[in-house]
């Protein structure tokens, strides 16, 4: 094992491209599949080498049919393989939900245990480029609601190498959902093999004031609002969620429980998604140490726009959250 | 209806003993459990397997336990003609924690990975892309397998459907494509949601070999299953069978979904011009004609029962399932 030179910076886009060509060279059932894995129009650079190292029979492009490429990828998993099903945008996922839900998802409860479906589907948002309202959604709530599996949304390249080695070892479904937008972020990304736990959230800023909890690329967002807040005498509590589902219900809590203040930001719609579920856990669990109400920012219920300027005006960024903090703080009780 | 005897004299007199035993064991397994469904003990839908026999039988009498299997709602037939126990399926049938889906599953989710039948389920055409992927693991691993998918005519109105045979063309898989074509898809007459009836037709498209041939002949499918498991099995790509069969039993449990009866459904002489081609009682009339006793067939009936009679008690003396265990294999540990 080569060990990290210190400081080795890589991009978010190729720390998963790392943790790809590592989990295919040491684990033979590893393999991709999807539309697009030969494309950078597609995929970025996040498959880069891999088809040239491994060839097609273990990188394999596809025809658009995501039902039957994601019940293919279901099916390896039963059959023993550990395979990564990837949906260049996740708006193709729709397509998909059978295989996804219906029988990944239940498999391993409606057969008693025999048999799991140790699948990672990856789905890339895509938004903002004005590409509208079927190649920007971020749907990672839908999959969320269905028992049996786990969905993670890493935020910087650290993670997002190290939650791709543990979502294809694990022996569930694991929906992988990545940000376009993350695609360019640089950071450390160690040079050996390791895992991000699924199920922990991280805390990347601590701060007495207001708990953030962010997803995705709001983690992003929320670490710029974290610094506008500090020169106004606001300490904001950061918390990357990284993982969607299982919920670390217990890192949320207990910065709640010392900050009193929650403010929720999440890449999805505002109504009926994963911001919702997080407050009501707040709510259900720690209600008495609320001292205002919660704040959430989210995408409004509204499909996403093409025009540019309607782009600019649809996705809330770093000042809506300094904006929902400052409503936090500001209430006072009648 | 009777059985002609074009190539069948390689058949020795044990297997073809054996084809007609695992062609009584499930019938026999899927009448018990009609009666049991009328008197109330099984209150889980149960699509019954009744006459359509020959199929699983004469297909998994090719295939060895390290083959895949992927099934359907009607999945008795194929979890028992693989070698699934008779006694977990009751089991599972009845709920209990013994069944080979731990009581979560039920008759529509029978599975045993020992065995190479890796599931079952009752969304139409839903695991036609599982049976893919086994097919592409094992030609990943140069393992030698095939998987074979078993879907009904009412699967061949799903996309997902041209999408698998495009796929698996495209990438030789050891797969088959095995249709077994009832007719019916649920209470629709095949008339009424295909404007061809030859199912086998959708296979030309994607340059797969398709053959369509009578599904309650057990020898005509064993005959098919003997030449084509071994193609698909070194790498000549998949395959795509349309067998012509019917149940005997209607859409899910006893009703037979006679015209006039509340489900309405089948004109009663179609039902009794199949009831003459029961694969069970016509394979009788083959061996009996070539020289097989009565006797025989007394004796293998009266195994039959007592095997059911066996796994009927073992379900009824299993334990439910805990209610502790409610929440047990939602995540894999």
């Amino acid at each position: 094992m080569t060990m990290s030179s210190p400081n080795r910076k890589l991009s978010y886009s190729l720390a998963i491209n790392e943790a790809l060509h590592q989990m295919m060279s040491t684990d033979s059932g590893v393999f991709l599949i999807g539309q697009g894995v030969k494309s950078p129009w597609y995929v970025g650079n996040t498959a880069q080498g891999l088809l040239e190292r491994f060839g097609p029979e273990r990188v394999i492009d596809t025809p658009i049919s995501e039902n039957a490429m994601t019940g293919t990828a279901v099916g390896a998993a039963l059959a023993g393989m550990r395979p990564v099903a990837v949906h260049p945008r996740m708006d193709f996922m729709l397509y998909a939900f059978d295989p996804i839900i219906n029988e990944a998802a239940n498999w391993f409860y409606m057969n008693g245990g025999r048999r799991s479906a140790p699948v990672v589907i990856w789905g890339i948002i895509n938004r903002g480029g004005e590409q509208a309202a079927q190649h920007s959604q971020a749907l990672h709530a839908m999959f969320a609601h269905a028992p049996g599996l786990k969905v993670v949304m890493p935020s910087t390249p650290y993670d997002a190498k190290g939650l791709m080695i543990a979502a294809i070892r694990d022996d569930n479904p694991v929906i992988y959902i990545d940000d376009r937008w993350l695609y360019n972020d640089e950071a450390d990304v160690p040079e050996e093999v390791y895992e991000v736990p699924i199920g922990k959230a991280a805390v990347r800023r601590e701060g007495g004031d207001v708990t953030i909890v962010a997803i995705s690329y709001m983690s992003v967002q929320a670490l710029l609002a974290a610094e506008t807040l500090a020169r106004k005498g606001i300490e904001a509590e950061v918390i990357d969620l990284r993982t969607l589902k299982p919920l670390d219900e217990e890192t949320i809590l207990a910065s709640v429980r010392k900050t009193g203040c929650l403010v929720v930001a999440d890449v999805g719609w505002l109504s009926f998604g994963a911001s919702a579920e997080i407050v009501a856990r707040i709510t259900e669990k720690a209600f008495a140490s609320l001292k205002a109400p919660v704040q959430r920012v989210a995408l409004p219920d509204t499909p996403a726009p093409m025009s540019a300027p309607l782009e600019k005006a649809y996705y809330p960024m770093a000042q809506e959250i300094v904006s929902a903090v400052e409503v936090v703080m500001a209430y006072k009780p009648a | 209806m009777t059985i002609s005897n074009e190539s069948r004299n390689d058949l020795s007199p044990e297997k073809l003993l054996s084809l007609y035993k695992n062609m009584l064991r499930i019938r026999e397994a899927e009448e018990r459990m009609s009666d049991l469904v009328i008197s109330g003990e099984i209150k889980c839908p149960c699509h019954l397997y009744s006459g359509e026999e020959a199929i699983a039988v004469g297909m998994c009498s090719q295939l060895s336990s390290e083959d895949y299997i992927f099934s359907n709602h009607r999945s008795h037939g194929h979890y028992l003609a693989k070698g699934g126990s008779m006694k977990e399926l009751f089991a599972e049938v009845l709920g209990k924690e013994t069944g080979c889906s731990g009581g979560r599953g039920g008759s529509m989710h029978v599975i045993d990975p020992n065995i190479g039948m890796l599931g079952s389920a009752p969304i139409v055409a839903g695991t036609i892309s599982l049976a893919l992927g086994a097919a592409l693991a094992s030609k990943i691993r140069g393992d030698g397998r095939v998987a074979v998918s078993f879907f009904g005519d009412g699967a061949s109105g799903e996309g997902v459907l041209c999408e698998s045979l495009n796929f698996a063309a495209l990438n030789k898989l050891p797969v088959l494509f095995v249709c077994e074509n009832n007719l019916y898809a649920t209470h629709m007459p095949i008339s009424e949601i295909r404007v061809s009836p030859r199912i086998v037709d959708l296979a030309r498209p994607f340059g797969i070999k398709g053959e369509r041939v009578d599904g309650n002949d057990v020898l005509k499918v064993y005959e098919w299953a003997s030449r084509t498991v071994e193609q698909c099995r070194q790498g000549n790509g998949p395959v795509f069978v349309e067998f012509l069969t019917y149940r005997m039993r209607g859409h899910v449990g006893p009703d037979d979904n006679i015209q006039g009866a509340h489900t309405d459904i089948r004109p009663k002489d179609e039902i009794e011009k199949w009831r003459k081609k029961d694969p069970v009682t016509r394979f009788e009339r083959y061996l009996l004609a070539n020289g097989f006793s009565d006797g025989r067939f007394d004796e293998i009936r009266r195994s039959v029962v007592k095997e059911v009679d066996e796994a009927l008690a073992f379900a009824r003396n299993s334990p439910y399932p805990n209610q502790e265990g409610l929440h047990d294999y939602v995540f894999a540990q």
